[in-house]
């Protein structure tokens, strides 16, 4: 499975950093961050690349998510 | 369109609606809200600059930012942070604000002088449109500024808005030091400085779009970077939202009046509107936010963002007192030098900070 730290970037390379690993064609994808705003973006990234959501991790201060393709 | 889709929507035609009312009630005309002026006029009021026609204690800012510590308390997202390359963003917000203060307006105040029909607006607009995508350019190639870290502290993040929180106290209590020669607080006794909607409408207008724009996280730049980007038009949404709610009242109000000449607080100097909107779109996609973001990010506890809006404010001071400043005669001479060095320095920070 593919990492991402997207721990404390600002908008938008949480996104752009996502996007990339999952261009190169990752099927899985383990993404880890701290704000509210990156979690927000990188989930609704995955949901319009045909990813699935899956939150591993979910505190105020830290977040983990899996991804993967459908 | 799906519920956030629509939440920004009306978040953004509550925002237009609400600034046009703002001019109803005595705001200078085109300027509901305008970050870039409004941070000028407090850099007035405290007299850091004597351009004395642009001097008051703007209670809209001081809600934004009360509005957005406020909000992001409730929603547990308030947290100090900081220490991504904290003193170049201060010395891209100098530049931000440059770049307004040679076009007249923050990209906020761009929409909204747009739904005015001021089509020198439009023109600043292609080049704000320019200056994310230049942006976005150094995003794809890798650009980062540094992460940020989380404070084990929260003191941090409650300065700015602490701060900003006396000059409301400072403004109601209207304490004088000096009777002679004025201050703690400066204000203006003619022009743009002088006109302004009641301090408390003011003030419950900026708590408002405080907690709209902290729960939305409207940004303007953000709108057409994401949209560039990866085709989102999500925050975009906000951005029409703000353009019709203005311009649906001031239809009603009958304050649109189309055209490029005798435009309130404007100037007709085409390359100097595109390049103004074109510094402040580039650097602000290079800070992840514009003027407005910057300001909303400082009231969660962005500390990071904070110094951005100080940047803001001290670039304001540099403005008036190097000539910076456009009026409506134009851009002085060193005002278009200042942008032209604004859009290089922006250049080679968007390129020396590339990450292999």
């Amino acid at each position: 499975m593919e990492k991402v730290d997207v721990s404390g970037l600002s908008c938008p390379m949480p996104v752009i950093r996502t996007k990339k690993v999952m261009d190169q064609g990752a099927e899985e994808i383990l993404v880890v961050g701290t704000s509210q705003v990156s979690k927000e973006n990188v989930s609704k990234l995955a949901v319009s690349q045909g990813y699935q959501v899956e939150m591993t991790v979910d505190a105020k201060d830290n977040w983990e998510m899996k991804l993967s393709k459908k | 369109m799906n519920r956030s889709k629509w939440f920004i929507l009306i978040a953004g035609l509550a925002i237009g609606a609400i600034a046009a009312i703002l001019v109803k009630l005595g705001n200078p005309a085109n300027m509901g809200f305008c970050i870039a002026c409004f941070e000028r006029d407090i850099a007035g009021a405290l007299g850091l600059h004597r351009a004395g026609v642009v001097q008051y204690v703007r209670p809209e800012i001081i809600g934004l930012i009360l509005g957005a510590m406020l909000t992001s308390m409730f929603a547990g997202e308030f947290k100090a942070r900081g220490g991504s390359s904290t003193l170049v963003r201060f010395f891209m917000g100098v530049f931000m604000m440059i770049g307004a203060l040679v076009f007249l307006g923050c990209p906020l105040r761009d929409v909204l002088r747009m739904a005015g029909g001021d089509y020198n607006a439009v023109v600043a607009f292609l080049g704000f449109i320019a200056g994310v995508a230049s942006g976005v350019f150094f995003l794809r190639r890798g650009f980062n500024l540094g992460r940020a870290e989380n404070s084990h502290s929260n003191v941090g993040g409650l300065l700015l808005p602490l701060f900003f929180a006396f000059l409301l106290f400072l403004l109601l209590k209207g304490t004088v030091f000096n009777p002679e020669a004025g201050g703690p607080l400066f204000f203006s006794k003619e022009g743009p400085g002088s006109m302004a909607a009641p301090i408390g409408i003011s003030l419950a207008a900026g708590l408002l779009v405080g907690l709209l724009a902290q729960r939305t996280r409207l940004c303007l730049s953000g709108g057409i970077r994401d949209f560039i980007l990866i085709r989102d038009n999500h925050l975009l949404l906000g951005f029409i939202g703000i353009f019709l709610g203005a311009l649906i009242l001031n239809l009603v109000f009958g304050f649109f009046k189309p055209g490029f000449a005798e435009q309130p607080i404007a100037h007709t100097m085409h390359i100097w509107n595109f390049l103004g909107l074109y510094l402040v779109g580039i650097t602000a996609t290079l800070l992840g936010g514009c003027p407005l973001r910057q300001l909303i990010l400082s009231g969660e506890g962005d500390t990071d963002a904070a110094a951005v809006v100080v940047g803001m404010i001290v670039g304001a001071a540099l403005c008036h007192n190097f000539l910076l400043a456009a009026s409506g005669a134009g851009v002085p001479i060193y005002g278009q030098i200042a942008c032209v060095v604004g859009i290089v320095v922006m250049l080679w920070i968007g390129w020396s900070y590339r990450e292999a």
